[in-house]
Protein backbone atom coordinates (compact mmCIF):
# COMPACT_ATOMS: atom_id res chain seq x y z
CA UNK A 1 0.00 0.00 0.00
CA UNK A 2 1.12 3.50 -0.73
CA UNK A 3 -0.13 6.40 1.49
CA UNK A 4 -0.49 10.10 1.09
CA UNK A 5 -1.32 12.03 4.09
CA UNK A 6 -2.79 15.40 4.00
CA UNK A 7 -1.19 17.95 6.31
CA UNK A 8 -3.08 20.48 6.70
CA UNK A 9 -1.83 23.99 8.45
CA UNK A 10 -2.35 26.99 10.20
CA UNK A 11 0.15 29.98 9.49
CA UNK A 12 3.68 28.51 10.06
CA UNK A 13 3.07 25.64 11.12
CA UNK A 14 1.82 22.29 10.65
CA UNK A 15 -1.68 21.13 12.33
CA UNK A 16 -0.97 18.72 15.14
CA UNK A 17 -3.48 16.32 14.59
CA UNK A 18 -1.92 16.16 10.66
CA UNK A 19 1.28 15.01 12.32
CA UNK A 20 -0.58 12.78 14.35
CA UNK A 21 -2.23 10.77 11.39
CA UNK A 22 1.12 11.11 9.80
CA UNK A 23 3.71 9.36 12.38
CA UNK A 24 -0.08 6.99 12.36
CA UNK A 25 1.19 5.87 8.62
CA UNK A 26 4.22 5.98 8.63
CA UNK A 27 4.27 3.51 11.29
CA UNK A 28 1.79 1.37 9.13
CA UNK A 29 3.99 2.32 5.56
CA UNK A 30 7.15 3.74 5.75
CA UNK A 31 6.73 5.24 2.74
CA UNK A 32 4.32 7.24 3.47
CA UNK A 33 4.39 10.92 1.65
CA UNK A 34 2.67 14.09 2.07
CA UNK A 35 0.80 16.94 0.59
CA UNK A 36 1.25 20.09 1.55
CA UNK A 37 -1.10 22.96 -0.16
CA UNK A 38 -1.24 26.70 0.12
CA UNK A 39 0.71 29.54 -0.40
CA UNK A 40 4.34 29.65 0.80
CA UNK A 41 4.08 26.53 2.48
CA UNK A 42 7.88 25.18 0.59
CA UNK A 43 9.48 25.69 4.25
CA UNK A 44 6.57 23.58 6.06
CA UNK A 45 7.81 19.77 4.25
CA UNK A 46 10.97 19.76 6.16
CA UNK A 47 8.49 19.84 9.86
CA UNK A 48 7.03 17.21 7.45
CA UNK A 49 10.48 15.03 6.81
CA UNK A 50 11.01 15.30 10.99
CA UNK A 51 7.30 13.41 11.45
CA UNK A 52 8.90 10.51 9.21
CA UNK A 53 7.72 11.68 5.39
CA UNK A 54 9.61 10.22 2.99
CA UNK A 55 8.65 12.62 0.05
CA UNK A 56 6.34 15.93 0.48
CA UNK A 57 4.48 17.02 -2.50
CA UNK A 58 4.20 20.80 -2.34
CA UNK A 59 1.30 22.65 -4.13
CA UNK A 60 2.74 26.18 -3.73
CA UNK A 61 0.66 29.12 -5.25
CA UNK A 62 -1.06 32.82 -4.16
CA UNK A 63 -4.25 31.23 -5.67
CA UNK A 64 -4.38 28.35 -3.02
CA UNK A 65 -3.85 30.88 -0.42
CA UNK A 66 -7.15 30.85 1.18
CA UNK A 67 -8.28 27.76 3.16
CA UNK A 68 -10.80 26.72 0.93
CA UNK A 69 -11.88 22.78 0.22
CA UNK A 70 -12.32 22.63 -3.29
CA UNK A 71 -8.88 23.79 -4.68
CA UNK A 72 -7.25 21.00 -2.86
CA UNK A 73 -9.53 18.43 -4.14
CA UNK A 74 -8.12 19.42 -7.00
CA UNK A 75 -4.81 19.07 -6.22
CA UNK A 76 -5.20 16.33 -4.39
CA UNK A 77 -7.44 14.03 -7.06
CA UNK A 78 -5.08 14.57 -9.58
CA UNK A 79 -1.97 13.70 -7.17
CA UNK A 80 -3.82 10.25 -6.18
CA UNK A 81 -4.33 9.47 -9.86
CA UNK A 82 -0.84 10.61 -11.49
CA UNK A 83 1.32 8.60 -8.44
CA UNK A 84 -1.32 5.98 -7.75
CA UNK A 85 -1.76 6.61 -3.85
CA UNK A 86 -3.57 3.57 -2.49
CA UNK A 87 -4.50 5.37 0.26
CA UNK A 88 -5.10 8.61 1.52
CA UNK A 89 -5.64 10.40 5.12
CA UNK A 90 -6.86 13.46 7.00
CA UNK A 91 -7.22 14.53 10.46
CA UNK A 92 -10.29 15.69 10.61
CA UNK A 93 -11.13 19.32 10.81
CA UNK A 94 -13.74 21.61 8.96
CA UNK A 95 -11.63 21.89 5.73
CA UNK A 96 -10.32 18.11 5.72
CA UNK A 97 -13.38 17.09 5.89
CA UNK A 98 -14.83 18.94 2.72
CA UNK A 99 -11.99 17.94 0.80
CA UNK A 100 -12.15 14.19 1.68
CA UNK A 101 -15.95 14.09 0.87
CA UNK A 102 -14.83 16.02 -2.49
CA UNK A 103 -11.95 13.58 -3.24
CA UNK A 104 -14.45 10.76 -2.67
CA UNK A 105 -16.35 12.02 -5.21
CA UNK A 106 -14.01 12.65 -7.44
CA UNK A 107 -12.30 9.56 -7.15
CA UNK A 108 -15.58 7.53 -6.49
CA UNK A 109 -13.06 6.82 -3.39
CA UNK A 110 -14.31 5.14 -0.48
CA UNK A 111 -14.49 7.68 2.85
CA UNK A 112 -14.62 5.74 6.52
CA UNK A 113 -14.83 8.86 8.65
CA UNK A 114 -14.55 8.95 12.75
CA UNK A 115 -11.72 6.93 12.42
CA UNK A 116 -9.87 6.70 16.03
CA UNK A 117 -7.47 4.13 15.00
CA UNK A 118 -6.11 2.16 11.73
CA UNK A 119 -4.74 -1.26 11.38
CA UNK A 120 -3.17 -3.37 8.60
CA UNK A 121 -4.54 -6.60 8.90
CA UNK A 122 -3.29 -9.17 6.01
CA UNK A 123 -2.19 -6.43 3.92
CA UNK A 124 -5.61 -4.44 3.79
CA UNK A 125 -6.17 -1.80 6.08
CA UNK A 126 -8.75 -1.93 8.63
CA UNK A 127 -10.30 1.29 10.60
CA UNK A 128 -11.61 1.66 13.21
CA UNK A 129 -14.50 3.87 14.68
CA UNK A 130 -17.15 4.09 17.42
CA UNK A 131 -20.51 4.41 16.21
CA UNK A 132 -24.24 5.38 17.74
CA UNK A 133 -23.16 7.58 20.34
CA UNK A 134 -20.64 5.55 21.16
CA UNK A 135 -23.33 2.23 21.93
CA UNK A 136 -20.68 -0.11 19.55
CA UNK A 137 -17.52 -0.26 17.63
CA UNK A 138 -16.99 -1.23 14.27
CA UNK A 139 -14.48 -2.36 12.14
CA UNK A 140 -14.71 -0.87 9.14
CA UNK A 141 -12.97 -1.59 5.26
CA UNK A 142 -12.61 -0.69 1.98
CA UNK A 143 -13.60 -2.13 -1.11
CA UNK A 144 -11.09 -0.90 -4.11
CA UNK A 145 -8.34 1.91 -3.92
CA UNK A 146 -7.71 4.54 -3.55
CA UNK A 147 -8.74 4.22 0.23
CA UNK A 148 -10.28 7.53 2.06
CA UNK A 149 -10.10 7.92 5.90
CA UNK A 150 -10.83 10.48 7.60
CA UNK A 151 -9.21 10.34 11.24
CA UNK A 152 -11.05 12.08 14.57
CA UNK A 153 -9.43 14.41 16.30
CA UNK A 154 -6.54 13.64 18.94
CA UNK A 155 -6.86 9.93 17.80
CA UNK A 156 -2.97 9.97 17.58
CA UNK A 157 0.12 11.43 19.31
CA UNK A 158 2.54 12.83 17.05
CA UNK A 159 5.99 12.00 17.16
CA UNK A 160 8.95 12.68 15.51
CA UNK A 161 11.40 10.07 14.06
CA UNK A 162 13.88 12.73 12.32
CA UNK A 163 13.98 12.05 9.20
CA UNK A 164 14.51 14.09 6.10
CA UNK A 165 11.61 14.18 3.26
CA UNK A 166 12.62 15.10 -0.44
CA UNK A 167 9.94 17.47 -2.04
CA UNK A 168 8.67 17.67 -5.54
CA UNK A 169 6.68 20.79 -6.61
CA UNK A 170 3.44 20.07 -8.04
CA UNK A 171 0.76 21.88 -10.24
CA UNK A 172 -1.62 24.01 -8.85
CA UNK A 173 -4.15 24.43 -11.67
CA UNK A 174 -8.02 24.22 -10.20
CA UNK A 175 -11.04 23.57 -11.92
CA UNK A 176 -13.49 26.69 -13.03
CA UNK A 177 -15.93 25.67 -10.25
CA UNK A 178 -13.33 25.41 -7.72
CA UNK A 179 -12.66 29.19 -8.19
CA UNK A 180 -16.03 30.39 -7.52
CA UNK A 181 -15.99 30.49 -3.81
CA UNK A 182 -13.66 32.86 -2.12
CA UNK A 183 -12.29 34.19 0.83
CA UNK A 184 -13.74 37.22 2.46
CA UNK A 185 -12.26 37.95 5.34
CA UNK A 186 -10.75 35.80 8.35
CA UNK A 187 -11.52 36.41 12.07
CA UNK A 188 -8.75 34.86 14.44
CA UNK A 189 -10.26 35.06 18.71
CA UNK A 190 -8.01 35.10 21.48
CA UNK A 191 -7.68 34.28 24.36
CA UNK A 192 -8.29 36.16 27.94
CA UNK A 193 -8.20 34.50 31.51
CA UNK A 194 -7.84 31.14 32.52
CA UNK A 195 -8.20 28.02 29.89
CA UNK A 196 -10.86 25.89 30.29
CA UNK A 197 -8.29 22.45 29.46
CA UNK A 198 -6.76 23.23 32.99
CA UNK A 199 -9.93 23.43 34.68
CA UNK A 200 -10.76 20.23 37.04
CA UNK A 201 -14.36 21.16 36.79
CA UNK A 202 -16.35 22.24 33.81
CA UNK A 203 -20.18 23.48 34.03
CA UNK A 204 -20.86 23.40 30.09
CA UNK A 205 -23.90 25.25 28.74
CA UNK A 206 -25.85 24.57 25.32
CA UNK A 207 -28.64 25.63 23.41
CA UNK A 208 -30.94 24.29 25.82
CA UNK A 209 -29.84 27.86 28.37
CA UNK A 210 -32.77 29.36 26.16
CA UNK A 211 -31.07 32.32 26.11
CA UNK A 212 -27.53 34.61 26.94
CA UNK A 213 -29.02 35.24 30.43
CA UNK A 214 -29.10 31.75 31.18
CA UNK A 215 -25.01 31.88 31.28
CA UNK A 216 -25.43 33.20 34.77
CA UNK A 217 -26.60 30.31 35.88
CA UNK A 218 -23.82 27.95 34.97
CA UNK A 219 -21.45 30.67 36.48
CA UNK A 220 -22.74 30.29 39.98
CA UNK A 221 -22.86 26.67 39.75
CA UNK A 222 -19.36 26.68 38.17
CA UNK A 223 -18.47 29.08 41.25
CA UNK A 224 -20.52 26.42 43.72
CA UNK A 225 -18.35 23.64 42.80
CA UNK A 226 -14.91 25.09 42.39
CA UNK A 227 -14.79 25.31 38.46
CA UNK A 228 -14.94 27.01 35.18
CA UNK A 229 -17.49 27.92 32.63
CA UNK A 230 -17.42 25.90 28.77
CA UNK A 231 -19.66 26.53 26.14
CA UNK A 232 -20.58 24.50 23.18
CA UNK A 233 -20.64 25.80 18.94
CA UNK A 234 -24.03 26.59 18.61
CA UNK A 235 -24.11 29.16 21.71
CA UNK A 236 -20.93 30.75 20.29
CA UNK A 237 -22.49 30.96 17.11
CA UNK A 238 -25.06 32.93 18.26
CA UNK A 239 -22.99 35.31 20.45
CA UNK A 240 -24.20 33.67 23.97
CA UNK A 241 -20.30 33.35 25.46
CA UNK A 242 -17.01 33.82 23.50
CA UNK A 243 -15.10 31.40 21.14
CA UNK A 244 -12.43 30.45 23.64
CA UNK A 245 -14.60 28.76 26.12
CA UNK A 246 -15.92 26.73 23.23
CA UNK A 247 -15.59 23.12 23.62
CA UNK A 248 -15.96 20.46 20.96
CA UNK A 249 -13.73 19.70 17.04
CA UNK A 250 -13.53 23.76 16.30
CA UNK A 251 -12.81 24.17 19.41
CA UNK A 252 -10.85 23.10 22.83
CA UNK A 253 -10.51 19.15 23.86
CA UNK A 254 -11.02 18.60 27.70
CA UNK A 255 -11.22 15.98 30.16
CA UNK A 256 -11.96 17.80 33.02
CA UNK A 257 -12.55 15.08 36.79
CA UNK A 258 -16.18 16.36 35.97
CA UNK A 259 -18.55 17.29 33.21
CA UNK A 260 -21.78 18.94 34.01
CA UNK A 261 -23.54 19.50 30.71
CA UNK A 262 -26.64 21.50 30.64
CA UNK A 263 -28.98 22.15 27.30
CA UNK A 264 -25.94 20.38 26.15
CA UNK A 265 -27.70 17.96 23.04
CA UNK A 266 -23.72 16.05 22.32
CA UNK A 267 -23.70 16.94 18.96
CA UNK A 268 -20.76 14.88 17.76
CA UNK A 269 -18.77 18.22 17.14
CA UNK A 270 -19.19 18.83 20.79
CA UNK A 271 -18.63 14.95 21.85
CA UNK A 272 -15.29 15.00 20.48
CA UNK A 273 -13.57 17.91 22.61
CA UNK A 274 -15.51 16.28 25.92
CA UNK A 275 -15.93 12.29 25.60
CA UNK A 276 -12.82 11.75 27.89
CA UNK A 277 -13.63 13.49 30.98
CA UNK A 278 -14.12 11.41 33.51
CA UNK A 279 -17.33 11.61 34.85
CA UNK A 280 -19.95 12.95 32.71
CA UNK A 281 -23.45 14.40 34.63
CA UNK A 282 -25.79 15.76 31.95
CA UNK A 283 -29.12 17.90 31.94
CA UNK A 284 -31.29 18.17 29.13
CA UNK A 285 -35.16 18.42 28.71
CA UNK A 286 -35.27 16.32 25.60
CA UNK A 287 -34.92 12.62 27.11
CA UNK A 288 -33.63 11.85 23.37
CA UNK A 289 -30.43 14.06 23.55
CA UNK A 290 -27.85 12.20 22.31
CA UNK A 291 -25.42 13.13 25.41
CA UNK A 292 -27.03 11.00 27.58
CA UNK A 293 -25.56 7.83 25.34
CA UNK A 294 -22.30 9.18 27.34
CA UNK A 295 -22.86 10.20 30.26
CA UNK A 296 -22.53 8.76 33.45
CA UNK A 297 -25.74 10.38 34.97
CA UNK A 298 -28.25 11.71 32.56
CA UNK A 299 -31.00 14.01 34.38
CA UNK A 300 -34.21 14.65 31.93
CA UNK A 301 -35.75 17.52 33.18
CA UNK A 302 -35.70 20.97 33.41
CA UNK A 303 -32.37 22.82 33.84
CA UNK A 304 -34.15 26.34 34.57
CA UNK A 305 -35.69 23.88 38.30
CA UNK A 306 -33.23 22.01 38.75
CA UNK A 307 -29.66 23.73 38.53
CA UNK A 308 -30.84 26.45 41.15
CA UNK A 309 -31.73 24.14 43.85
CA UNK A 310 -28.30 21.94 43.32
CA UNK A 311 -26.11 25.67 43.29
CA UNK A 312 -28.18 25.79 46.89
CA UNK A 313 -27.21 22.04 47.13
CA UNK A 314 -23.49 22.43 47.12
CA UNK A 315 -23.34 25.40 48.96
CA UNK A 316 -25.31 23.96 51.94
CA UNK A 317 -23.29 21.15 51.86
CA UNK A 318 -19.93 23.38 51.52
CA UNK A 319 -20.89 25.50 54.36
CA UNK A 320 -21.33 22.32 56.95
CA UNK B 1 -35.92 31.36 -6.72
CA UNK B 2 -35.54 26.84 -6.57
CA UNK B 3 -34.23 25.74 -3.20
CA UNK B 4 -33.78 22.09 -2.66
CA UNK B 5 -33.41 20.76 0.60
CA UNK B 6 -31.38 17.04 1.06
CA UNK B 7 -32.91 15.61 4.16
CA UNK B 8 -32.80 12.00 5.36
CA UNK B 9 -34.99 9.98 7.88
CA UNK B 10 -32.99 8.47 10.76
CA UNK B 11 -33.55 6.25 13.54
CA UNK B 12 -34.79 7.99 16.72
CA UNK B 13 -31.97 8.97 19.08
CA UNK B 14 -31.78 6.82 22.16
CA UNK B 15 -30.54 3.38 23.68
CA UNK B 16 -33.38 1.75 20.88
CA UNK B 17 -30.98 2.07 17.97
CA UNK B 18 -28.84 -0.51 16.50
CA UNK B 19 -27.00 -1.83 13.60
CA UNK B 20 -28.41 -5.51 12.62
CA UNK B 21 -25.52 -7.88 13.53
CA UNK B 22 -26.91 -10.04 10.36
CA UNK B 23 -26.77 -7.45 7.56
CA UNK B 24 -24.24 -5.11 9.41
CA UNK B 25 -26.23 -1.98 8.63
CA UNK B 26 -28.19 0.36 10.50
CA UNK B 27 -31.37 -1.17 12.05
CA UNK B 28 -34.38 0.79 10.24
CA UNK B 29 -37.05 -0.85 11.71
CA UNK B 30 -37.79 1.23 14.93
CA UNK B 31 -39.41 4.56 15.23
CA UNK B 32 -37.97 6.72 12.90
CA UNK B 33 -37.92 11.03 12.46
CA UNK B 34 -36.21 13.44 10.23
CA UNK B 35 -33.20 13.99 10.80
CA UNK B 36 -33.33 16.94 13.31
CA UNK B 37 -29.97 18.89 11.98
CA UNK B 38 -31.98 18.90 8.35
CA UNK B 39 -34.82 21.05 10.28
CA UNK B 40 -32.30 24.03 10.41
CA UNK B 41 -31.79 23.78 6.78
CA UNK B 42 -35.10 23.33 5.59
CA UNK B 43 -35.90 26.28 7.71
CA UNK B 44 -33.51 28.39 6.13
CA UNK B 45 -35.14 27.49 2.96
CA UNK B 46 -38.81 28.60 4.05
CA UNK B 47 -36.99 31.99 5.10
CA UNK B 48 -35.07 32.70 1.77
CA UNK B 49 -37.95 32.03 0.30
CA UNK B 50 -40.32 34.26 2.07
CA UNK B 51 -38.06 36.96 2.02
CA UNK B 52 -37.31 36.80 -1.64
CA UNK B 53 -41.68 36.56 -2.24
CA UNK B 54 -41.55 33.67 -4.29
CA UNK B 55 -39.97 30.46 -5.57
CA UNK B 56 -39.85 27.19 -4.55
CA UNK B 57 -38.43 24.36 -1.49
CA UNK B 58 -38.16 21.25 -3.05
CA UNK B 59 -36.88 18.30 0.06
CA UNK B 60 -34.64 15.68 -2.04
CA UNK B 61 -33.94 12.48 -0.45
CA UNK B 62 -32.51 8.92 -0.76
CA UNK B 63 -34.52 5.87 1.48
CA UNK B 64 -36.62 3.67 2.03
CA UNK B 65 -40.35 4.27 0.85
CA UNK B 66 -42.01 4.47 4.34
CA UNK B 67 -38.99 7.77 5.01
CA UNK B 68 -41.91 9.65 3.28
CA UNK B 69 -43.94 9.14 7.09
CA UNK B 70 -41.09 11.80 8.33
CA UNK B 71 -40.14 13.77 5.46
CA UNK B 72 -43.85 14.97 5.67
CA UNK B 73 -42.56 17.33 8.65
CA UNK B 74 -40.53 19.49 6.28
CA UNK B 75 -43.61 19.58 4.53
CA UNK B 76 -45.72 20.50 7.52
CA UNK B 77 -43.34 23.61 8.58
CA UNK B 78 -43.94 24.67 4.54
CA UNK B 79 -41.87 23.17 2.10
CA UNK B 80 -43.69 22.89 -1.29
CA UNK B 81 -43.15 19.39 -2.02
CA UNK B 82 -40.87 15.74 -1.27
CA UNK B 83 -38.55 13.95 -4.08
CA UNK B 84 -37.87 10.66 -2.80
CA UNK B 85 -35.64 8.47 -4.42
CA UNK B 86 -36.16 4.59 -3.01
CA UNK B 87 -35.31 1.67 -4.67
CA UNK B 88 -34.15 -1.97 -3.12
CA UNK B 89 -31.35 -1.72 -5.17
CA UNK B 90 -30.07 1.55 -2.97
CA UNK B 91 -30.15 0.14 0.24
CA UNK B 92 -26.84 -0.11 1.92
CA UNK B 93 -25.56 3.06 -0.24
CA UNK B 94 -22.44 4.58 1.25
CA UNK B 95 -21.13 8.10 0.57
CA UNK B 96 -19.86 7.33 -3.16
CA UNK B 97 -23.55 5.48 -4.05
CA UNK B 98 -25.31 8.02 -2.22
CA UNK B 99 -23.62 11.08 -3.30
CA UNK B 100 -23.79 10.04 -7.18
CA UNK B 101 -27.50 9.08 -6.77
CA UNK B 102 -28.20 12.18 -4.86
CA UNK B 103 -26.37 14.22 -7.25
CA UNK B 104 -28.49 12.53 -10.36
CA UNK B 105 -31.56 13.15 -8.58
CA UNK B 106 -30.57 17.18 -7.99
CA UNK B 107 -29.52 17.71 -11.03
CA UNK B 108 -32.61 17.14 -12.87
CA UNK B 109 -34.27 19.43 -10.31
CA UNK B 110 -31.48 22.44 -11.48
CA UNK B 111 -31.93 24.12 -8.42
CA UNK B 112 -30.16 27.53 -7.71
CA UNK B 113 -29.33 26.89 -4.09
CA UNK B 114 -29.01 23.06 -2.47
CA UNK B 115 -28.98 23.14 1.55
CA UNK B 116 -27.74 20.61 3.88
CA UNK B 117 -27.79 20.04 7.99
CA UNK B 118 -24.65 19.87 9.71
CA UNK B 119 -24.54 15.99 10.60
CA UNK B 120 -27.11 13.27 10.18
CA UNK B 121 -27.68 12.00 13.40
CA UNK B 122 -27.54 8.30 13.01
CA UNK B 123 -24.07 8.50 10.83
CA UNK B 124 -22.34 10.92 12.62
CA UNK B 125 -21.42 12.02 8.94
CA UNK B 126 -20.50 15.33 7.71
CA UNK B 127 -19.52 14.71 3.83
CA UNK B 128 -22.25 14.34 1.85
CA UNK B 129 -22.09 17.80 0.44
CA UNK B 130 -18.81 17.97 -0.60
CA UNK B 131 -19.00 15.25 -2.13
CA UNK B 132 -22.34 16.54 -3.89
CA UNK B 133 -21.06 19.76 -4.84
CA UNK B 134 -17.96 18.31 -6.70
CA UNK B 135 -20.47 15.90 -8.60
CA UNK B 136 -22.59 18.66 -9.18
CA UNK B 137 -19.26 21.12 -10.37
CA UNK B 138 -20.92 23.30 -7.95
CA UNK B 139 -19.20 25.53 -4.94
CA UNK B 140 -19.89 24.17 -1.52
CA UNK B 141 -19.76 26.27 2.20
CA UNK B 142 -20.26 24.12 5.50
CA UNK B 143 -20.76 25.32 8.93
CA UNK B 144 -22.49 28.37 8.08
CA UNK B 145 -23.91 30.27 11.01
CA UNK B 146 -24.46 33.52 9.21
CA UNK B 147 -26.19 33.67 5.71
CA UNK B 148 -26.89 36.36 3.11
CA UNK B 149 -27.87 35.80 -0.28
CA UNK B 150 -28.04 38.59 -2.38
CA UNK B 151 -28.78 38.42 -6.11
CA UNK B 152 -26.88 35.68 -7.41
CA UNK B 153 -24.37 35.38 -4.55
CA UNK B 154 -24.31 34.35 -1.56
CA UNK B 155 -22.06 35.48 1.35
CA UNK B 156 -21.48 32.90 4.76
CA UNK B 157 -19.74 32.91 7.93
CA UNK B 158 -18.61 29.94 9.15
CA UNK B 159 -16.46 28.58 12.51
CA UNK B 160 -13.18 26.65 11.91
CA UNK B 161 -10.36 25.46 14.42
CA UNK B 162 -9.02 29.04 13.78
CA UNK B 163 -11.99 31.13 14.51
CA UNK B 164 -14.46 32.59 11.80
CA UNK B 165 -14.04 32.76 8.20
CA UNK B 166 -16.36 34.82 5.52
CA UNK B 167 -16.56 32.89 2.08
CA UNK B 168 -18.46 34.12 -0.96
CA UNK B 169 -19.81 32.02 -3.56
CA UNK B 170 -21.31 32.44 -6.91
CA UNK B 171 -24.87 30.35 -7.53
CA UNK B 172 -25.97 27.94 -8.12
CA UNK B 173 -24.18 26.55 -4.94
CA UNK B 174 -24.73 23.91 -1.98
CA UNK B 175 -24.50 25.01 1.41
CA UNK B 176 -24.28 23.45 4.55
CA UNK B 177 -26.02 25.13 7.59
CA UNK B 178 -24.95 24.60 11.02
CA UNK B 179 -27.71 23.96 13.94
CA UNK B 180 -26.71 27.50 15.45
CA UNK B 181 -28.13 29.50 11.93
CA UNK B 182 -31.59 29.76 12.84
CA UNK B 183 -34.59 28.14 15.27
CA UNK B 184 -36.70 25.81 13.11
CA UNK B 185 -40.34 26.64 13.17
CA UNK B 186 -42.96 24.06 14.62
CA UNK B 187 -45.20 23.19 12.13
CA UNK B 188 -48.83 24.49 12.71
CA UNK B 189 -51.92 22.07 12.64
CA UNK B 190 -52.74 23.59 9.22
CA UNK B 191 -49.48 22.52 7.91
CA UNK B 192 -49.59 19.70 9.18
CA UNK B 193 -52.69 18.77 7.55
CA UNK B 194 -52.12 20.55 4.29
CA UNK B 195 -48.60 18.01 4.36
CA UNK B 196 -50.57 14.93 3.32
CA UNK B 197 -52.21 16.54 -0.22
CA UNK B 198 -48.56 18.27 -1.30
CA UNK B 199 -46.59 16.69 -3.97
CA UNK B 200 -44.97 13.43 -2.66
CA UNK B 201 -42.96 11.62 -5.82
CA UNK B 202 -41.22 8.75 -5.16
CA UNK B 203 -39.17 7.78 -7.82
CA UNK B 204 -36.47 4.39 -8.80
CA UNK B 205 -33.36 4.40 -9.50
CA UNK B 206 -33.99 4.33 -13.32
CA UNK B 207 -36.26 7.06 -12.86
CA UNK B 208 -33.40 9.41 -12.00
CA UNK B 209 -31.02 7.99 -14.83
CA UNK B 210 -28.66 5.96 -12.49
CA UNK B 211 -27.75 2.61 -13.27
CA UNK B 212 -28.35 -0.22 -10.27
CA UNK B 213 -24.62 -1.06 -9.80
CA UNK B 214 -23.94 2.77 -9.03
CA UNK B 215 -25.63 2.15 -5.88
CA UNK B 216 -26.48 -0.04 -2.97
CA UNK B 217 -23.58 -2.59 -2.27
CA UNK B 218 -22.22 -2.75 -5.69
CA UNK B 219 -22.06 1.07 -5.95
CA UNK B 220 -20.12 1.29 -2.58
CA UNK B 221 -16.73 1.45 -1.80
CA UNK B 222 -16.31 0.65 1.37
CA UNK B 223 -17.75 -2.10 4.29
CA UNK B 224 -18.33 -2.77 7.79
CA UNK B 225 -16.23 -5.53 8.41
CA UNK B 226 -17.57 -6.46 12.06
CA UNK B 227 -19.43 -4.94 15.54
CA UNK B 228 -18.09 -5.31 19.17
CA UNK B 229 -19.08 -3.74 21.71
CA UNK B 230 -18.01 -0.80 23.08
CA UNK B 231 -15.88 -0.02 26.58
CA UNK B 232 -18.34 0.23 28.48
CA UNK B 233 -18.56 3.71 30.76
CA UNK B 234 -20.13 0.96 33.68
CA UNK B 235 -23.13 1.53 35.59
CA UNK B 236 -24.68 4.93 34.00
CA UNK B 237 -27.86 5.71 35.05
CA UNK B 238 -30.36 8.14 33.55
CA UNK B 239 -33.12 9.51 35.75
CA UNK B 240 -36.15 11.60 35.30
CA UNK B 241 -36.57 15.01 37.62
CA UNK B 242 -39.61 13.96 39.82
CA UNK B 243 -38.26 17.09 42.13
CA UNK B 244 -35.38 15.40 43.64
CA UNK B 245 -32.79 15.71 40.36
CA UNK B 246 -30.63 18.21 42.16
CA UNK B 247 -30.29 16.36 45.39
CA UNK B 248 -29.92 12.96 43.28
CA UNK B 249 -27.02 15.26 41.04
CA UNK B 250 -25.53 15.85 44.73
CA UNK B 251 -25.34 12.41 46.04
CA UNK B 252 -23.98 11.25 43.36
CA UNK B 253 -21.05 13.89 43.03
CA UNK B 254 -20.62 13.55 46.49
CA UNK B 255 -20.23 9.35 46.54
CA UNK B 256 -17.47 9.91 43.33
CA UNK B 257 -15.73 12.89 45.80
CA UNK B 258 -16.31 15.66 43.30
CA UNK B 259 -17.80 18.10 45.94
Amino acid sequence: MSTLVFLEHNGSSIQKGSLGVLTKAVSLDPDTAAVLIGSGVGPLAEQAGRYGAKQVFVADSESLAAPLPQPRVDVISRLVKDKGFGTVLFAASVLATDIAGGVSARLDAGLNWDLNDLAVDNGNLIGKRSALGDTIRADVGWTSEPRLGLVRAGSFEAVESGGTASVEQIATDVEDFSAKAVMVDQAREEQSGPSIEDAEILVTGGRGLGSPEGFSLMEDLASALGGAVASTRAVVDSGWYPYPTQVGQTGKVVSPKLYIGCGVSGAIQHKVGMQTSQVIVSINKDPNAPIFDFSDLGVVGDLQTIVPQLIELVKERKAS
Amino acid sequence: MKIAVCVKEVPDPGPNRRIDPGTLRMDRSGDRSLNAYDLNAVEEALRLKEASGDGEVVLVSLGASKALDSIRKGLAMGADRALLVSDEAAAGSDLVATSYVLAAALAAESPDLILFGQQASDADGAVLWAAVADRLKMPVVSQISELEVSGDTITAKRQTEFGYDRIRATLPAVLAVADSLNEPRYPSLKGIMGAKKKPQDVKSLADVGVEADRAGESGSRTTVISLSPPESRGGAQKIEDDGSAAQKILDFLVERKLV
